[in-house]
């Protein structure tokens, strides 16, 4: 095991000696997709929940055919299938972004998180108290103040505990990224595994790589939550 | 829409999906009973335990956890029958794949299962013993019939979650219904089409439990009052 | 949890032990080498190496089991006794030697590099600077491209398996693939899938494949090893030879 960690520690948590790899690629898969699936998300969620069924229709499609299909079979469909289309190939703009690797994994975790933000944040929106948004109705504001004032802020507050166990559970599907060719944390331990045969110590490391980042994230999510809901916590006197 | 003769084999990966899905399900159900127990057991010991499972479960994904146990259960049951002085006992990677999935999803039914104990109102179960009844009749009677209501969001979900996990299992091996569509793709070089195929076939296999899910709602839901919204 | 272990345990027992005693022979193999080792439409094993397992077993009074099995996790799967030999143009090594041992050769394994034909792309670094070459991880071109061109910059990328390798190539997202000359050429370069690509420079010599077996059953070599001879003394070895190749595979 020492002897496998005095290897690989750099391949683990940041290169190879050629490329990026390990720790340093995942965190950065993790943070992208996320952060992209969010910014999308919420106006989708918006759509999701309206009563519009011309706006949450379509919505509702995505969602369900990105929660229903396994995120292994939508990289694999991105990363082999759609380069494979002959208009996507000898177009410039696409056929360049769809030829890296990191590109076509990335865009393929973003829309399978974002599908699953999208569901959270519109079941958080339509939870809202209903006197809440006649009150602000009542006030005046327009649709967009509403929004923006009154239910968005809510509502990510009450999606925190379902969206943070949202996020580590992108974090375990960051593990697929091996199969695109991208090298994370799993490939390094694979090429390890590879190299040594030391099977148990090689994918122990990763596990407990993994382990430290999600017990991370935890942490970090507490303590966002015991600011954001505070309001939840009970009142001493 | 022509498969170019690789329908049969496609149909032999779809069923070993399922095959390995319905199995995993009912190893991970058992298990999940036996961890919320566990958790929920006024003993410190089993309760620990319990926690270990479930935060380990959480901490390591699946696919890190499925190449692990993959190869280790072998090694370890080849240390143990020689130990023992047995014959071999192999593994295929069929039983495998059900026990490493059973293990990772029984975690997620432990919450599950826990969460729905905790909501089965306690006067019901103290007036059980007060009755008399053993333990094991205020399980069967009592807790398991009102629990199962409340476990069934949470059943749905998992099952939803695993159903697709079995695309893992390609990655170690096991033929499956990903592996047939990448053979016959490579073969065929119509890679896009049998990739859109799979998507389906999994869209089908989600959308036929959400149908069958909806209705044991409606079933183990009767006679409880809905509020008029 | 125990229980049901124990359970299981005891079921499987009563299903399938395998004696020491070699009345079945596992070979480990990686389908997706043709023609040493491929997949047909109906999902059955063929190819060279699948023919020489099955006349072995013949000739040992033996069932022949093939398990399938990536080629990176053939060696730990070959040690955790998933399979007795490991048949998958494993080519011997020094390296592997410290894990494994290996029957007497069962044919030659030259590399040679692919590329689209009438690419000016030569197996140097000089060439290949800045480029992405593809191989099959745990591959003998694996760890020949990794010590030799990765250090000098060029780009090593290493798939789960060769399909996987052939694929990317045809996409254009490698400039060339790095693998078994043999295999490249019939089962790629000569496939409907190698229209428009063909060898870029010249052969490597790299090597012999036979069969990986566990160090500690030098009962099973000592038995291979004297029924590869026996096919080679026989002529049974060159039947099956040409029904796939229209050379000698085998070499000096």
């Amino acid at each position: 095991m020492i002897e496998l960690l005095r290897q690989y520690w750099p391949n683990f948590l940041y290169s190879d000696g050629f490329n990026t790899s390990g720790l340093a690629i995942t965190l950065w898969l993790l943070v992208v997709s996320i952060v992209a699936g969010f910014v999308l998300a919420v106006p989708l969620a918006i759509a999701r929940a309206s009563r519009n069924p011309w706006l949450s229709r379509p919505v509702w499609v995505y969602t369900y055919v990105f929660r229903g299909t396994p995120l292994y079979v939508q990289l694999l469909l991105i990363y082999t299938g759609i380069y494979s289309l002959h208009f996507v190939h000898y177009n410039a703009v696409l056929g360049d972004f769809f030829r890296s690797a990191m590109n076509c994994t990335l865009l393929a975790f973003a829309l399978n998180e974002c599908a699953y933000a999208t569901e959270i944040f519109a079941g958080a929106i339509r939870e809202t108290s209903y006197g809440e948004i006649e009150a602000a109705q009542a006030y005046g504001m327009s649709k967009t103040k509403v929004y923006t004032r009154i239910i968005l802020p809510s509502a990510l507050r009450r999606a925190l505990p379902s969206y943070s166990n949202e996020v580590i559970l992108m974090l375990h599907a960051t593990t697929l990224a091996f199969t695109a060719t991208v090298p994370d944390i799993l490939k390094v331990a694979r090429d390890a595994n590879s190299a040594t045969y030391m099977t148990f110590q090689a994918y122990g490391i990763a596990a407990a790589l993994y382990a430290s980042i999600v017990f991370a994230l935890i942490w970090a999510f507490r303590r966002v939550e015991t600011r954001v809901l505070a309001y939840l916590k009970p009142q001493g006197h | 829409m022509d498969f170019q003769g690789f329908g049969p084999l496609l149909l032999a990966g779809t069923w070993e999906t399922i095959k390995l899905a319905v199995l995993s399900l009912g190893a991970a159900f058992l298990l999940g009973l036996a961890g919320a127990a566990a958790k929920l057991s006024p003993n410190r010991a089993l309760s620990r335990i319990g926690t270990m499972y479930t935060t380990l479960i959480r901490a390591v994904p699946d696919l890190v956890l499925m190449l692990l146990l993959f190869y280790s259960i072998q090694i370890w049951l080849n240390d143990a029958t020689d130990m023992m002085g047995m014959d071999q006992i192999d593994i295929d990677p069929f039983v495998a794949g059900v026990i490493t999935l059973g293990f990772i999803y029984g975690a997620y039914f432990t919450e599950t299962f826990r969460g729905a104990f905790l909501a089965v109102p306690r006067g019901q179960i103290e007036a059980g013993f007060a009755y008399g009844m053993s333990s094991a009749r205020v399980f069967t009677r009592i807790l398991f019939p009102q629990m199962m209501r409340f476990a069934l969001p949470g059943i749905g979900n998992n099952w939803q979650v695993l159903v697709k996990a079995t695309a893992l299992v390609s990655i170690i091996g096991l033929a499956d219904v990903v592996k047939a569509a990448q053979d016959a793709g490579k073969a065929t070089q119509s890679f896009f089409f049998f990739t859109l195929v799979t998507g389906a076939i999994y869209l089908a296999i989600t959308t036929v439990s959400n149908l069958a899910l909806h209705r044991l709602e409606k079933r183990y839901s009767t006679g409880v009052r809905r509020a008029a919204l | 949890m125990k229980k049901l272990a124990l359970c299981v345990a005891l079921a499987l027992a009563a299903g399938g032990a395998y004696a020491k005693d070699w009345s079945t022979i596992r070979f480990g193999t990686d389908a997706s080498y043709a023609p040493f080792e491929s997949k047909a439409t109906d999902g059955k094993l063929v190819g060279f190496d699948i023919d020489l397992g099955n006349e072995i077993c013949k000739r040992l009074n033996a069932k022949c089991v093939w398990v399938e099995q990536d080629f990176d996790g053939m060696i730990p799967g070959l040690k955790a006794k998933k399979f007795d030999g490991a048949l998958s143009a494993l080519t011997i090594t020094p390296q592997r030697e410290q894990q494994i041992a290996f029957t007497t050769k069962l044919y030659n394994t030259p590399t040679r590099l692919v590329a689209k034909q009438g690419s000016p792309l030569q197996p140097t670094v000089a060439a290949l600077q800045g480029k992405s070459v593809g191989v099959e991880q745990g591959s003998i071109q694996e760890t020949y491209a990794k010590e030799n061109w990765a250090p000098k910059g060029v780009n090593v990328i290493p798939y789960q398996n060769q399909d996987q390798v052939y694929l990317d190539l045809q996409s254009g997202r490698l400039d060339a693939a790095l693998q078994d000359e043999v295999q490249a050429n019939l089962g790629f370069l000569k496939t409907p899938r190698g229209t428009g690509f063909a060898f870029a420079g010249p052969q490597i010599p790299t090597g012999a494949a036979a069969i990986g077996l566990r160090k500690e059953d030098a009962d099973l070599k000592a038995k291979i090893d004297k029924t590869i001879a026996d096919m080679i003394k026989d002529g049974t070895y060159k039947k099956i030879e040409s029904k796939y190749f229209d050379f000698d595979v085998y070499g000096g």
